[in-house]
């Protein structure tokens, strides 16, 4: 308590948002009732501003991206549930750009109290700073907080809708409406007479229900059950539209080449690219250039046509190198954090063996399947946008700056993502395609970046170091002590989003480390933050993503310098400090029957804490006679709360792990002339099928509080693979990607 | 001079450059965007087509060697007349993000015309080159299978 009070009279720099002191800037801005964006045409109704209805049926919006994380469905089941609506009936639109579809769970993940153990009050104070994400048009999807924000809010909605429904039809025929049932999108009276929805949707509409009631889990349909997708059959046909598929009559096709020292263009001469065929015109960026042509390879063909006259180079080092050396030189000044100070961790006790090792990751690239893209027309005064995005209110803003219009006059289209990853939480693809329609006004233009300007102007995972330093005895950690340097992300992210940048600690940098469940005697995390901006962005997990790896490999280094088996070891310290995290353990040990493993394996285990909810992965290695590792098994134990979806919690764990095992195998970024090298998927190679190992999950469910899925896979994958490598062979490999140290199956 | 190209059994007359690959063709010029752009270096798999049943990278060939009828995503069933492995992928409910599966589905249709009953590692080499970000692997495995299993 008077920890958290101490924090919460400064300001936060965090890992995924900003919270300023003095909530009294939006205490009035808060509480007024945002307005309701759905503009009902004729014969439709909105009931409020997720739920329309017309004469053929329900639609619900689920303002969050779907980007593969199957947020969409999930979304609009809390409604349905309530509304008892028939799963086939519904229809799922994005919807506009809102304030009304802020992020009510995004800014209270950023309090820099470990999560696990908050207090009731943390956790409303996390809740009542969330909705000041509704003063900074926080309408995000990250952090994976899309069903922690929804979970209740969304169920309400849908309940609310219900008792207006149940209220008109009981004022059409004269009875009370407790006497009323709903089903399959009707409302059924005493006498049998069922008055769908549709017919009473217009007579609904402004009723404020006297009385709502959320339905007791007992009661669910269709929450905790494994729904079809809602974009299943359209994924599985070539009919599901992505940005990059826009189709507008009279459309034009542009393509990229942004400076690649990411600095600026002075001029450009285009007389030769004029003349390839289909080219239409050329423009200068500023810090690039586009080719407009009727087809998108003809004009990527006519970039090299253009002669540029490159400007001023960035103000940050020109190469890994010399960025590593920066990042290096962080530790030399004061710590931005000491988010955990447990115990004394600067005493060794008498008789512990100290144990010490350092620790590093690279860059790192999204690489998003379907690359950056987005299609603009300047149409008059109106600036029209189809872009799949994380924060449309950000885009909109951005995109009226840029054309000198006003946000009002911005209609965005927010479309199916290829993969999002955090990359979609920038804003400059829809920039820039606004830049490129102002040059041709009147005219769609969908710009397309080619896969190497992707590669090459990501905001990338920024490389981290660790230096890690324990001590065991008899058998038991009694002191961890990390200190991590990496340049801050959330300082220029937020830059981009609000427009500026609280300053303050930097959670994400220690995140995933300071936070975990792990009771040590001495235990303290310092974050140092590195004065370095090369382009940085949010990447599925952020901090956890290198932060799992420094402390769940180092942890495997304690656990074998303590002579302790890695399970045992990890059971101990989680025993009295969250059990949550204990019964993941127990799980995974149960499916991979830990202590039976079989012969010429390596196994390795993971724990990682993230977004709220505790993960524990293993993972089973051979090594053929050429050398080559092979991934054998995978087993995964993840507590989420509740199951919402388990059909799609599984794949969302599953996935989140091969994000992380591609990173950890083989991905890295690195700059020469601030280019990053690796242009395209040959030189950055993500796990392919053939490597791919058969994987078992298991749902848990018996924490209080309702935890991220999306990212919460990611984290331990690498130091799972490593840790099982090291069982393997000895080799104990503290640097990503690992295939610098070994050879992997292909 | 226009070109003309056979896709989904129509016959289009294509007036582009003879050296623009098939992929720019079916996308920006015929709109057919169930096939699609990932890497423009035949790395991903993702604009996988049919040329005569054979699956070849769209981004690899030039419209002006097309050697034969063209079938991607779109010719290759609809949401009412599915082919059995987008039967298949809906079962399993393979897709996330969804955006590489076009090309995973070509590349499956075409291994099982070639190999009715592959085994897992014939399955394993022949989806070897179309990429996955979001890590659907294990049920596009369990879909080719089950496809397999049900004709």
């Amino acid at each position: 308590m008077s920890r958290i009070g101490k924090i919460a009279r400064r300001s936060f720099l965090i890992g995924s948002a900003a919270i300023v002191g003095g909530v009294a800037l939006g205490v009035y801005m808060v509480s007024r009732p945002a307005p309701n964006p759905l503009r009902p045409a004729e014969g439709e109704t909105a009931l409020n501003a997720f739920v329309m209805i017309d004469g053929s049926g329900v639609t619900l919006v689920a303002p969050r991206a779907e980007m593969g994380q199957g947020t969409h469905t999930t979304w609009a089941a809390l409604i349905a549930e309530e509304m008892d609506l028939q799963w086939e009936q519904v229809r799922v639109i994005h919807g506009p750009a809102a304030k009304a579809y802020y992020n009510s769970a995004l800014l209270g993940e950023g309090l820099p109290n470990k999560g696990y153990d908050a207090s009731a009050f943390q956790h409303n104070l996390g809740e009542a700073l969330g909705h000041l994400g509704k003063v900074f048009d926080m309408q995000v999807t990250g952090g994976s907080t899309a069903m922690k924000d929804g979970y209740e809010r969304m169920r309400v909605v849908g309940a609310t809708a219900r008792e207006m429904l149940k209220e008109a039809a009981a004022r059409r025929l004269g009875v009370d409406t407790r006497d009323l049932l709903t089903e399959a999108g009707a409302v059924i009276a005493p006498d049998g007479t069922t008055l769908p929805y549709t017919e009473l949707a217009a007579d609904a509409a402004g009723i404020e229900p006297r009385h709502v009631e959320l339905r007791p889990r007992e009661q669910w349909r269709l929450l905790g059950t494994t729904l079809p997708r809602i974009d299943m059959v359209a994924k599985s046909t070539g009919t599901a539209q992505f940005g990059i598929d826009t189709r507008l009559p009279g459309m034009r096709f542009a393509a990229l080449r942004m400076a690649p020292h990411g600095g600026t263009l002075r001029t450009l001469r285009d007389r030769e690219a004029l003349k390839r065929p289909g080219v239409e015109k050329v423009v200068n960026l500023g810090d690039g250039y586009a080719v407009i042509a009727t087809n998108t390879w003809l004009a990527q063909q006519a970039l090299d046509a253009v002669e540029a006259d490159w400007g001023d180079a960035p103000d940050y080092p020109a190469t890994t190198e010399a960025l590593v050396e920066r990042i290096a030189a962080a530790f030399d000044d004061d710590p931005n954090s000491t988010l955990r100070d447990d115990g004394d961790a600067d005493t060794l006790p008498n008789g512990a063996t100290e144990v010490t090792a350092d620790y590093s990751v690279p860059f790192l690239a999204h690489a998003t399947m379907e690359p950056m893209n987005a299609t603009a027309w300047l149409d008059g005064g109106t600036l029209r946008l189809w872009c799949g995005n994380q924060a449309p209110a950000f885009v909109v803003k951005n995109c009226a700056d840029e054309a000198g219009i006003d946000e009002a006059d911005v209609d965005l289209t927010t479309t199916l993502m290829g993969g999002g990853f955090g990359r979609r939480g920038e804003v400059d693809y829809a920039v820039i395609a606004t830049r490129v329609a102002k040059a041709m006004p009147g005219t769609p233009v969908n710009v397309t970046w080619s896969r190497e300007e992707d590669m090459t102007r990501d905001f990338y995972r920024p490389a981290t170091l660790a230096r890690m330093r324990g001590a065991v005895q008899d058998g038991r950690a009694v002191l961890l002590d990390a200190s991590i340097a990496s340049p801050s992300i959330a300082e220029q992210a937020l830059k981009r989003w609000v427009g500026f940048t609280p300053s303050g600690p930097d959670r994400g940098i220690v995140d995933g480390a300071f936070n975990q469940p792990y009771g040590i005697p001495s235990f303290r995390v310092r974050g140092y933050k590195a004065g370095i901006a090369p382009p940085l962005g949010f990447w599925r997990s952020v901090g956890n993503s290198m932060n799992a790896f420094f402390m769940e490999s180092f942890i495997d280094e304690m656990a074998h310098a303590a002579g302790a088996d890695p399970m045992a070891f990890r059971k101990t310290l989680t025993l009295d400090e969250w059990e949550p995290a204990l019964n993941v353990l127990e799980a995974v040990e149960e499916m991979c029957d830990w202590a039976n493993k079989p012969e010429s394996t390596g196994r390795g285990l993971a724990f990682c804490y993230s977004f709220g909810t505790p993960v524990a992965m293993v993972i089973d290695v051979t090594q053929d006679e050429g050398g080559a590792i092979r991934l054998t098994n995978a087993w995964i134990a993840a507590d989420p709360g509740v199951a919402l979806d388990p059909g799609n919690i599984e794949a969302q764990l599953t996935g989140g792990m091969v994000y992380g095992l591609s990173a950890a195998m083989n991905e890295e970024i690195t700059f020469a002339g601030h280019r990053a090298e690796q242009t395209n998927f040959p030189d950055y190679e993500p796990l392919r099928l053939p490597q791919m190992p058969p994987v078992a999950v298991r749902i848990v469910e018996t924490q209080r509080r309702l935890g991220g899925i999306g990212e919460v896979g990611t984290p331990p994958a690498a130091p799972a693979l490593a840790n099982a490598i090291f069982d393997l062979t000895g080799q104990r490999i503290r640097s990503l990607p690992l295939r610098k140290a070994v050879s992997f199956y292909a | 001079m226009a070109t003309t190209l056979t896709v989904n059994g129509t016959e289009h007359a294509i007036d582009l450059p003879d050296d623009v690959p098939l992929l720019w063709v079916l996308r920006d010029a015929l709109s057919l965007t169930g096939t699609k752009y990932g890497c423009g270096v035949a790395a991903c798999g993702a604009c996988t087509v049919q040329i005569e049943g054979q699956a070849v990278r769209s981004c690899q060939v030039a419209l002006g060697d097309v050697w034969g009828a063209v079938t991607t995503i779109e010719g290759l069933g609809t949401p009412a007349a599915l082919h059995r492995l987008q039967a298949a992928w809906i079962e399993h409910q393979v897709a996330q993000c969804g955006y590489c599966q076009s090309g995973q589905i070509m590349q499956a249709a075409s291994l099982l015309a070639e190999n009715p009953a592959p085994t897992d590692d014939e399955i394993d080499a022949a989806m070897a080159g179309n990429l996955c970000r979001c890590g659907t692997y294990p049920r596009i495995r369990a879909a080719i299978k089950s496809a397999v299993e049900g004709a």
